[in-house]
């Protein structure tokens, strides 16, 4: 589970890094370059095989771990007060269960195009033109909205995970477990402000 | 002080359980917890009615057996602190307080507020222990540990096994207790000898006996009379992780 987690950590930094290049304002050719580089290494293939193990694995075990937990308490508190532990720990299924659904939608809209599972939309050049494929969902309100509010999910759900992902792998240190606190709380913000900053964009500053 | 008391009442271990009020009056402030509920009891039987079973023994903090769960917290709302050293100054007079049995699979309710927790101890039968009869105390210098492990390992020896872990947690995960159990060998040189095979006997019993899993929540830290640090479950990990590496089945 954590280190499925850590690696997928890893992989948003990689998956950010290319989609800030839609903000570059050169009408997206470095993000396309950027694509192309990908789709043409051969390493970027082996990592993402590596990736959807580490979505299932993820996933998977996450399920399965709830519904154990949810067994192990089969007659539940009439009063129970939490208020000590963080509401972003207690809720990690609730918001892995939103960052599913939108991984669902965002697949069906890019990656599924990318291998041919999907009709390539009429205005994209081919099916690697992620970037015209981005600008016309995006100039959507509606797909915009669901794409903030599931990054900011997705911010909740790593606060919690970056730590926790080390406490389980057993790393804790008095010295440095607070170090990785405000690490991953850093790591939380840049990367659910980072995404969440594409649609904004489009809808509201990108003039084409 | 007056209170209304929401008390679980469960005949026995098969029966459906409900909860039943008590309004108790004249309560005073100076009173534990357990003697408010002694106080109710004496009342209850000159009533004829059957009083409130609920576990206790030393009344002193240290066996672990009073554990209540008190308005939505294990052993009540005052921390570092157990059902028994728990003073009914700490409620509002005229306030409802709710009391629960500790609830998980894994603690079945045997009557009303008692728990069967024998789970525990199966986990430290499969390998808290040294298997060696160890006689006498030796002299103590003849095995140099520093202050800051032999403090650590002190730390984790006050656990006194009470359930307030699993109590607390969202996950009815034992592993606090568990890791504290391990930890008070594992960090000491008589423990080193059988770290690996304790802990991967002790996590395997735990996981047999139904707790949850533990998802880092730290409620548990949180409302552990003890004041056991998560961080011995972080070593219950690195400990364990060790012992699979080295082939533990």
């Amino acid at each position: 589970m954590a280190l499925a987690g850590m690696f997928l950590m890893l992989f948003l930094i990689f998956h950010l890094a290319t989609n800030l290049l839609m903000l570059a304002g050169d009408g997206g050719e470095s993000f396309q370059r950027a694509v192309a580089f990908l789709t043409a290494n051969p390493g970027i293939k082996i990592a993402e095989y590596i990736l959807f193990a580490a979505f299932l694995i993820h996933i998977i075990i996450g399920v399965l771990l709830q519904l154990y937990n949810y067994r192990a308490r089969p007659v539940g508190y009439h009063k129970s007060i939490q208020t000590e532990t963080s509401a972003f720990s207690r809720f990690m299924f609730h918001t892995g269960v939103i960052i599913f659904i939108f991984l669902v939608i965002h697949l069906i809209n890019f990656y599924f195009i990318k291998l041919g599972w999907v009709a390539t939309p009429e205005y994209a050049d081919s099916k690697h033109d992620f970037f015209s494929m981005a600008v016309v969902l995006f100039r959507n309100p509606w797909y915009s909205a669901i794409y903030f509010v599931s990054f900011i999910f997705l911010g909740f759900h790593l606060k919690h995970a970056f730590q926790s992902s080390f406490q389980s792998l057993g790393i804790n240190h008095p010295k440095y477990t607070p170090a990785i606190k405000v690490i991953g709380t850093i790591y939380a913000i840049a990367i659910s402000v980072g995404f969440a900053i594409i649609p904004v964009y489009f809808l509201f500053f990108y003039q084409a | 002080m007056n209170f209304t008391l929401k008390i679980w009442r469960q005949q026995n271990a098969r029966a459906k359980g409900g909860f039943k009020t008590y309004p108790l009056q004249d309560v005073s402030p100076e009173m534990s917890f357990l003697e408010m509920l002694d106080y109710l009891n004496m009342q209850l039987i000159e009533k004829g009615e059957e009083p409130i079973t609920f576990e206790h023994d030393c009344r002193e903090g240290i066996c672990g057996s009073c554990g209540l769960y008190i308005n939505g917290r294990p052993h009540g709302p005052q921390r570092n602190t157990t059902t028994c050293e728990l003073h009914m100054r700490e409620f509002k007079d005229g306030e409802t307080i709710v009391i629960e049995p500790w609830r998980s699979r894994a603690f079945p309710v045997i009557k009303d507020l008692v728990v069967d927790r024998s789970s525990f101890e199966r986990i430290m039968h499969a390998g808290g222990f040294i298997s060696v009869n160890t006689g006498c105390a030796p002299e103590s210098n003849s095995s140099p540990i520093s202050k800051l492990l032999a403090d650590k390992a002190f730390d984790a020896a006050a656990c006194i096994g009470c359930g307030a872990c699993v109590a607390a947690c969202k996950n009815s995960s034992a592993m606090l207790y568990a890791a504290a159990k391990i930890a008070q060998y594992a960090l000491l040189p008589q423990g080193r000898v059988e770290a690996k095979e304790r802990v991967d006997k002790m996590v395997k019993q735990m996981d047999a006996e139904g707790f949850g899993f533990c998802s880092n929540t730290y409620g548990c830290e949180f409302d552990c009379p003890k004041g056991i640090s998560v961080d011995f479950i972080a070593l219950m990990n690195r400990e364990f992780f060790a012992a699979k590496s080295c082939g533990h089945k």
